[in-house]
């Protein structure tokens, strides 16, 4: 168990080691100035120009030179500091991501836990169900062929402009303070519901298509059949088809993070749900390298934690593993 | 304050997180909508009637702001506001920062031409250096401390901090507070037109709080709560919105202009899609966005602008094309002015912008300086879209062309341009578009150079360009802004140049700019001379080559509020944007009125 933990974790850190390395590198060496792109956007006179752009530099840490960035960077990010960000004027990256992170989260824990959940249920009764599996093989698989940003376009012209009842902007009404009321509360689950759904439905056709096949796949196996043979009840196949069928599934939530995070940021932008998709996007229509850096850094970093998780969780849903790992041991 | 906010974001949002996941019903899909169509149902009906989702009974114990108070804007912020700088002296400060919390000396109005006494009752150039502002009595700070001309003189003196990024004090010597009331600035060899910026764009602080930041550190302090003079004070920001409250001892109440909306909830900027369906909701009563192809929607009646035909909007700057003044065939005026007759702005004004903005003039002075434009001589001077024209002065020039159908240097070489414009700019890309083929028809060879906006600015100001779009020198009160970019001498050094990006060197225009600097504002005549001389030179050597104007967008919902801005009704400028407030914007929220009140 150590060992197998062990060597993941290796992996895992030489992994952050070279995406975090890789993401220092990109802002630093594409061409132009990020000083220079905040301060053209003021009316600076050219007197005060090299002051200012010595300040902002000093500010950055730009004026030193490009190793020393580099190890101040590591050092930094130890410290939890991400730098600062260019346009928000020097305020450091993760109080900005940190703002932005409750509304991502809130999107996309529910969103993949409950989609993979349900979509594998209803992916495993569709199997069974002649009719029903007709009649949803197409919608699933037109749901998870859809762009997530595409599917919410169209979530968001249907009940926030045609049926008008759902808020389409927002992380909350722009007439609310938050406060620890019941409205509020309202107005907060309310602009939730489309970003959700929209990403919810993507993934629940995906994983429910994946299901289906994989279960009929596994009805139709040795052990099922000799299982049939026996005289076992058809509940009892399911349910054993349904704990082999699973597994892929796991494998496939691990694979399918990357995807299904890039899904949620443009999702967050269609609906200007304030997440970390919409602080990306501003990063990059404001030349915003060290926000964007951050962004990507903590993406990187969920992205392993989640992984993480799948594996840890691989452990206790495939028997053979915790075997493989006794026997390693032993 | 702030912090309280977030915390009740953050666990409103765990909850719902675990709401979500706590509920997992037998029954798959749903599960989803159980867990939250509780909530979502006491608001739907409201979000039919108002964006603002909560109906005012249900809204009694949460913190609401009630729709017929409550003035909706965006177009100003690209970031969350919960984590910007409220800081005046900041060179981005937050929309409303300058204008609605701090006030100028005096507002400019550019539709007329006017300078209004804000905090100043007046102000005189008393002789050729002295300039004595009396102050307006009965003003006081947002924390009850009166307004003095202490405020004004200390203000001035901030300006001799670097970090403060004004040039002031190369003309200024000194400014000291007389009495309560007054100031005198005294100047050496005073620069009118500068210092007339001065007056409508730099905030007055107060002493008493800010006399204990002033160091090199002074922009660190992000200063929300800020206290100002003028008619709001922060109330909140969050991620994607921030709230300006209404100052009830805003000293523009007793003088019996007060502003309408108690308070203001400015808007993040996001994509397009969400701004336009905010804007016909009636979500957002004004967007300053550029939303392409809103002609339409305010031809079908849906939202309004300034004028109600084309160009639509007020014009905020010149976009012209900077063209390499150094570099082969650019260096040679008659190849400039060739570019300038080839080019198809019609089509750009027409196809590209579906006429929401304008032509500019051959002088691209804006419309505010149309005093200035010398039309007799832009008759005889001045170019237009002509590929016959554009031709025939490169024939004339001694151009040819290549076996290819290009004309060549006169080297033999050939000649292939690159233009350039931010990536992600989609008008912009377009006029691009529009630009190289007007130039291959006439047989000028060019093509598209990709480059994001920090890679065309680097390459502006090393030069490593052929021909780019800029429009770098916004509204204001003197055209000297424009000239000083177009003619700056001594060349500025490369990694700080933010004006001519051609190098164009011009001793006599360069002298000329200078004497207008220190031409005195009120001196029409004098300013109209020196212009009328400067624009001479523009036409005749292209240094840079003027193309349309661009709008200063602006679209309203009238579902909210009535009685904004537009041609025929109070002429100012609906526009939230920095700097625009003290250029008489302010006055627009003294006028409109609650729709339902």
């Amino acid at each position: 168990m150590g060992r197998y933990f062990g060597r993941k974790l290796l992996i895992y850190a030489l992994t952050f080691f070279v995406a975090a390395s890789i993401d220092w590198m990109i802002p630093r060496f594409m061409p132009g100035d990020p000083v220079q792109s905040l301060l053209s956007r003021s009316h600076v006179t050219p007197e005060a120009l090299p002051a200012l752009q010595a300040y902002y530099e000093n500010l950055f840490g730009l004026d030193k030179t490009i190793l020393t960035q580099y190890a101040n960077f590591w050092v930094a990010l130890l410290h939890g500091d991400l730098g600062r960000s260019v346009y928000l004027s020097g305020t450091p990256v993760t109080n900005v991501i940190m703002g932005a992170l409750p509304y991502t989260l809130a999107l996309l824990v529910p969103a993949i836990l409950l989609s993979w959940w349900a979509g594998n249920k209803f992916g495993a009764i569709a199997a069974r169900r002649k009719v029903l599996d007709n009649g949803f093989l197409p919608i699933g698989y037109i749901l998870t062929a859809m762009p997530y940003m595409w599917l919410a376009i169209i979530v968001a012209w249907v009940f926030g402009s045609v049926l008008g009842i759902l808020p389409i902007s927002g992380g909350y009404s722009f007439a609310m303070e938050p406060s620890l009321t019941l409205a509020f509360f309202g107005s907060l689950a309310s602009h939730w519901i489309m970003p959700f759904m929209s990403l919810f439905l993507v993934m629940f056709g995906g994983w429910a298509i994946g299901m289906r096949n994989v279960i009929i796949y596994e009805l139709d196996a040795d052990y099922s059949r000799y299982l049939g043979s026996l005289g076992a009840p058809s509940g009892l196949i399911r349910r054993y088809a349904y704990r082999n069928a699973l597994l892929p599934q796991v494998t496939g939530l691990a694979l399918q993070l990357g995807v299904i995070i890039a899904g949620a940021l443009v999702t967050e932008i269609v609906f200007g749900y304030p997440g970390i998709g919409k602080l990306l996007l501003a990063a990059v229509q404001n030349q915003d390298y060290f926000l964007l850096q951050g962004i990507f850094l903590f993406i990187i970093v969920g992205v392993l934690i989640a992984n993480f998780l799948v594996d840890i969780a691989y452990v206790y849903v495939d028997p053979r593993t915790r075997v493989g790992m006794r026997g390693g041991a032993a | 304050m702030a912090n309280t906010k977030r915390l009740a974001v953050l666990l409103a949002v765990t909850s719902i997180v675990v709401g979500a996941c706590g509920s997992n019903n037998p029954t798959p899909s749903p599960t989803a909508t159980s867990a939250t169509s509780a909530p979502a149902a006491t608001s739907a009906p409201a979000a039919t009637s108002a964006p603002a989702a909560t109906p005012a009974p249900t809204a009694a114990s949460a913190d609401t702001y009630p729709r017929n108070e409550t003035l909706y804007t965006t177009g100003t912020m690209w970031g969350p506001p919960s984590d910007a700088s409220y800081n005046p002296l900041d060179p981005n400060p937050e929309m409303g920062t300058v204008g609605l919390v701090y006030e100028t000396l005096f507002l400019y109005d550019p539709i007329a031409d006017k300078f209004t006494p804000w905090l100043a009752d007046s102000a005189t150039w008393t002789d050729a250096t002295t300039f004595t502002i009396k102050t307006r009595s009965g003003v006081t700070w947002s924390d009850g401390q009166p307004f003095t001309a202490k405020d004004v003189a200390f203000t001035i003196g901030l300006a001799k901090i670097k970090a403060v990024g004004s040039n002031i004090w190369t003309y200024v010597t000194d400014a000291t507070a007389t009495d309560d009331s007054t100031v005198v600035v005294k100047f050496n060899n005073p620069t009118y037109q500068q210092w007339a910026q001065w007056t409508y764009n730099s905030p007055i602080l107060p002493e008493h709080i800010w006399a204990s930041k002033a160091n090199e550190d002074i922009l660190k302090d992000k200063n929300p709560n800020g206290v100002g003079t003028g008619p709001y004070m922060y109330k909140t920001a969050a991620q994607d919105r921030m709230v300006y409250v209404k100052n009830d001892n805003w000293w523009g109440i007793a003088a019996g202009h007060p502003v309408a909306p108690k308070y203001i909830v400015d808007i993040v900027n996001g994509a397009n899609n969400v701004a336009l369906g905010l804007l016909m909701q009636g979500g957002i009563d004004l967007s300053n966005n550029f939303l392409p192809g809103v002609a339409t929607l305010v031809d079908k009646g849906y939202v309004k602008t300034y004028y109600p035909k084309a160009p639509y909007m007020l014009s905020a700057n010149t976009a012209w094309l900077a063209t390499n003044d150094v570099k082969k065939p650019m260096d040679d005026a008659a190849f400039r002015k060739a570019i300038a007759w080839s080019i198809n702005v019609p089509d750009v004004v027409n196809k590209v912008y579906g006429n929401i903005v304008a032509a500019a003039n051959p002088t691209g002075l804006l419309p505010t300086w149309d005093k200035y434009i010398d039309k007799a001589q832009v008759d005889s001077l001045g170019f237009k879209y002509d590929p016959a024209k554009a031709a025939s002065i490169l024939d004339g020039a001694g151009y040819k062309k290549g076996g290819d159908g290009f004309y060549t240097n006169k080297d033999g070489s050939a000649i292939k341009l690159t233009v350039v414009v931010p990536t992600g700019w989609s008008d912009w890309e377009a006029a691009r578009d529009v630009i190289i083929a007007s130039l291959k028809a006439v047989g000028i060879n060019a093509e598209a150079k990709i480059a994001d906006t920090n890679t065309r600015t680097a390459a502006l100001q090393k030069g490593d360009f052929d021909l780019a779009v800029v429009n770098d020198v916004q509204l204001g009160n003197t055209p000297w802004t424009y000239y000083d970019f177009m003619f700056r001498q001594p060349l500025q050094d490369p990694a700080a140049k933010n004006r001519n990006y051609g190098s164009y060197s011009n001793a006599d225009a360069w002298a000329l700019v200078q004497q207008l600097d220190k031409t005195p504002v009120d001196d029409v005549a004098g300013m109209q001379a020196i212009t009328s001389k400067l624009q001479k030179i523009s036409l005749t050597d292209m240094p840079i080559i003027p193309l349309w104007y661009n709008g200063a967008w602006s679209q309203v919902s009238p579902g909210g509020w009535t009685g904004f801005p537009a041609d025929g009704g109070q002429q100012v400028y609906p526009v939230t944007w920095n700097g625009y407030w003290q250029m008489s914007a302010i006055q627009m929220l003294t006028q409109i009125k609650p729709v339902t009140p």
